[in-house]
């Protein structure tokens, strides 16, 4: 049997995420929580933000789901940290972009986050990595009508 | 029973899926559709396509014999006494839903109680969820033994006299358990109480009578069974039937139209506002004549089979767990289970690559997630086309899935 097309899916930066995920944990007191769930596969994220001065001084994040799923989150915590609102934004709709397998700005450097690239050949499990995105933007939607 | 054989006769079957013949391990989803059957919608669409009970040309004709008389084959189905119990719906779903919003609503008050299980897919959850929010009454449930079943003394511990609905289903979707619905049904009368059955999962596999098992209401859906999607059945005992009123309204279901007031047609039509599912009638008739011509028993005897070939090949998977009963003892065709350090999504693409369709999820029902303590699970579902073979190929991609994903860690 050869798996060779799923080793485009399974990297490993991907695997390195999931197995030692990076800003796992709850964020205490007056940070930021969104909680988002995908009703079709049981998958769920906590995510935890605090925001300073505009930016993102701190991201943590819980859960229970697959590899791309707590990867992705595990990538997007450590991407969107330090990054104002509106860059941390505009990088989920880059991720986006790539989940669909469209052409997206890359004068940005994606890190790890280009890893995930792989996923856009596997359209039952594009929700699994924009799980964790989609929970950023709401929160950071949120943090604005609260203003 | 041959299931080689019968395995030519499923068009869909004989294909590649990423380079591999198509294993498919996802009946309790949806089956696949038998010639028979394909052909049976093909024909009606080519020849006889017309409404039915209206107009006096001969197509209009063709089309209500074609109707009417899948009715009639569902009724000896699950040996109803008349055509007038069998009422055609959308499915499973519909079929629960029609009995919460015509029988419950009208019967239930604050006070009652419903008793559902906690191995109940949702559509046999939420609509008594919803019931119990509008009219007062309480939604328990029955709890479950270690191994997943239902214990007689808890549902006679749980069900009182001021319970008015038990809804259970015959066959869970995921722990392939078969419950003893004929002596649930008599505790629920002995309080009065009518006895509710999903048989989504139980129609396709078992032989049902409902006169035996003296349920009051049964509903499953064509899709699983080898008919078509779209199409399924309420079956309800005609004396509770005839006090029921009609959910839906509008052509088809009356007797009389004045203008402020109506009249309803008599049993089942009551029941079935508008254009029917005429097609998808006729093809889950003939899902019935096919299933009827290899025998009911052959399959479910078949299946046991494959459920406890699969119990053994897949505990030789290390790491592996297996929801529901060890023994394939009061199983049907369903195994769950999850693979350590794998998460069952992850399980399900890597199989996917080698040609073998499962299912990975909640499988709608988060309650009995949450009493297994797993967010998601993995379900290999049989039917009557599978083989010892197709379990193999599922035990051999798990063992490679374990390794791919030891490797890349
Ligand atoms: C036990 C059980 N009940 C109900 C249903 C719902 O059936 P349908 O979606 O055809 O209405 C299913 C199907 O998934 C099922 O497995």
């Amino acid at each position: 049997m050869s798996f060779n097309n799923l080793d485009t899916l399974y990297r490993q930066v991907i695997m390195d995420h999931y197995k030692n995920p990076r800003n796992k944990g709850v964020l205490e007191d007056d940070s930021l929580t969104v909680n988002m769930n995908n009703p079709t596969c049981g998958d769920r994220i906590q995510l935890t933000l605090k925001l300073e001065d505009g930016k993102v001084a701190d991201a943590k994040f819980e859960g229970e789901g697959c590899s791309i799923s707590m990867s992705s989150a595990s990538m997007m915590t450590q991407a969107i940290k330090g990054k104002t609102k509106e860059e941390a934004v505009k990088l989920s709709h880059i991720f986006s972009d790539m989940m669909l397998g469209k052409d997206y700005d890359d004068d940005i450097d994606l890190g790890d986050i280009e890893a995930l690239q792989g996923v856009s050949q596997f359209p039952a499990r594009i929700k699994c990595a924009t799980l964790a995105w989609k929970a950023m933007e709401k929160g950071m939607n949120e943090e604005d009508t609260a203003k | 029973m041959n299931a080689k054989e019968i395995r030519e006769l499923f068009p869909i079957l004989n294909q590649e899926v990423n380079g591999h013949p198509l294993v498919y391990l996802d009946s309790g989803a949806t089956s696949q559709k038998p010639i028979q059957v394909i052909e049976a919608v093909q024909k009606y669409y080519h020849n006889d396509n017309s409404n039915v009970h209206r107009g006096v040309h001969t197509l209009g004709t063709r089309a209500t014999d074609g109707y009417e008389g899948a009715r009639e084959k569902v009724r000896k189905f699950i040996r109803a006494k008349s055509t007038e119990e069998i009422i055609f719906t959308r499915g499973t779903t519909t079929s629960i839903n029609k009995v919460a919003a015509s029988y419950a609503r009208a019967n239930l008050s604050e006070g009652d109680e419903i008793v559902i299980s906690y191995m109940e897919h949702h559509s046999n959850i939420i609509p008594w969820q919803q019931v119990a929010k509008e009219t007062g009454a309480t939604l328990k449930y029955l709890p479950l033994q270690e191994d997943g079943t239902i214990a007689l003394s808890d549902v006679s511990a749980t069900i009182t006299d001021q319970t008015k609905i038990v809804s259970v289903t015959l066959v869970s979707n995921v722990l392939g358990v078969i419950n003893p619905i004929k002596d649930i049904a008599k505790i629920a009368h002995q309080h009065g109480a009518v006895m509710v059955v999903d048989a989504a999962q139980g129609a396709p596999h078992l032989k049902i009578d409902v006169q035996d098992l003296d349920c009051d209401f049964l509903a499953f859906s064509g899709h699983k069974m080898c008919g078509p999607t779209g199409i399924g059945v309420l079956y309800g005992k005609k004396q509770l039937l005839e006090n029921m009123e009609p959910v839906e309204f509008g052509g088809e279901m009356i007797d009389f139209v004045g203008l402020y007031e109506s009249t309803w047609k008599e049993l089942p039509w009551k029941f079935e506002g508008g254009t029917p599912i005429i097609a998808g009638a006729i093809g889950l008739g003939a899902a019935i004549d096919f299933l009827e011509e290899i025998g009911l028993d052959q399959i479910e005897a078949h299946e046991h089979k494959l459920a406890a070939y699969a119990l053994e090949r897949l505990s030789e998977v290390e790491g592996m767990k297996i929801f529901g009963p060890k023994t394939a003892a009061n199983r049907a065709g369903i195994v769950t289970f999850n693979l350590d350090d794998v998460h069952p999504h992850d399980v399900a693409t890597v199989l996917d690559a080698e040609g073998i369709a499962i299912r990975a999820g909640h499988h709608c029902a988060q309650p009995l997630m949450k009493w297994l303590k797993q967010s998601a699970t993995a379900r290999a579902s049989f039917y009557l086309y599978n083989t010892e073979e197709d379990i193999d190929k599922l035990t051999t991609g798990l063992i490679k899935t374990k390794e791919y994903f030891s490797d890349v860690f």
